[in-house]
């Protein structure tokens, strides 16, 4: 198989957060996983999508797809998570008023895709930026 | 369940879609929080919700849901209809709350996604 892709995610944007997730979604259905394993790494991608678009300064999702397992990657230039361990904790947010009224911001993100991807890591510098890798096995 | 029967039982009115009306219905959600529906929503079902914005149509989308009903008269953009039109989903509008809309579904045989069922549905 062996395809990548690089999508860009700009803070802020709600009218276009979404598409990368789709994009990713479509190529997935091109290259004949099977539809319960690309709605995982759809649902995963969405949710890091919007993470990004609500809480980054801008970032990056990058899709890598190779025999046998499929790998999203988010990194995004800031502002970075004070308590991971926090972050990842169901119910915990730090979302505006505005974004929940968009039915997001109920802390429930992070956790939503560490359930779904087989393998899950995050590693964040307050200042730095947030980097997160989610592997899907095929 | 059909789609046809979620539309008569709740006197719905088709927005865009009406080819699927045939489709099967698994499960319904109702909810207007979309972290939850990507939490707990099943595959082919069909999403009740009051919020109106574009990111209703990613979260279907998505959990690979193929429908969305639109409670309480809510009204859809154009540009939310014709992306649904893109993806191949079935919109519906009811003058029902969404309390009533998803009572009657219950009622007539409909159920919903178990809470603390595997979110990878496998």
């Amino acid at each position: 198989m062996g395809y990548n892709m690089t999508f860009d995610v700009e803070s802020g944007d709600f009218a276009t957060a979404g598409q990368a997730s789709r994009k990713i979604k479509k190529k997935l259905q091109d290259l004949g996983i099977s539809s319960k394993i690309i709605r995982r790494i759809a649902i995963a991608g969405y949710e890091g999508e919007m993470n990004l678009a609500i809480h980054s300064d801008g970032g990056q999702i990058l899709l890598d797809a190779e025999p046998g397992v499929i790998t999203l990657r988010l990194e995004d230039t800031g502002p970075g998570i004070g308590n991971v361990d926090l972050a990842m904790t169901e119910g915990w947010s730090t979302a505006s008023d505005s974004v929940r009224e968009m039915g997001f911001g109920a802390g429930m993100g992070l956790p939503n895709m560490r359930n779904n991807a087989d393998g899950f890591e995050i590693t964040s510098r307050p200042g730095v930026g947030t980097k997160i890798k989610m592997t899907f096995d095929l | 369940m059909k789609l046809s029967q979620v539309q008569q039982l709740l006197d719905a009115k088709i927005l865009t879609g009406q080819e699927y009306i045939d489709e099967s219905v698994d499960e319904a959600c109702g909810c207007d929080l979309m972290s939850d529906v990507l939490r707990y929503a099943k595959e082919n079902g069909v999403l009740l919700t009051g919020l109106v914005n574009i990111q209703v149509l990613n979260t279907a989308d998505m959990a690979n849901m193929h429908s969305i009903v639109f409670v309480r008269n809510k009204q859809p953009t154009s540009q939310i209809l014709d992306m649904a039109d893109d993806i191949g989903m079935l919109v519906m509008q009811t003058s029902l709350p969404m309390f009533q809309a998803c009572g009657i579904l219950y009622q007539n045989g409909l159920r919903g996604a178990k809470p603390k069922e595997d979110p990878n549905g496998l």
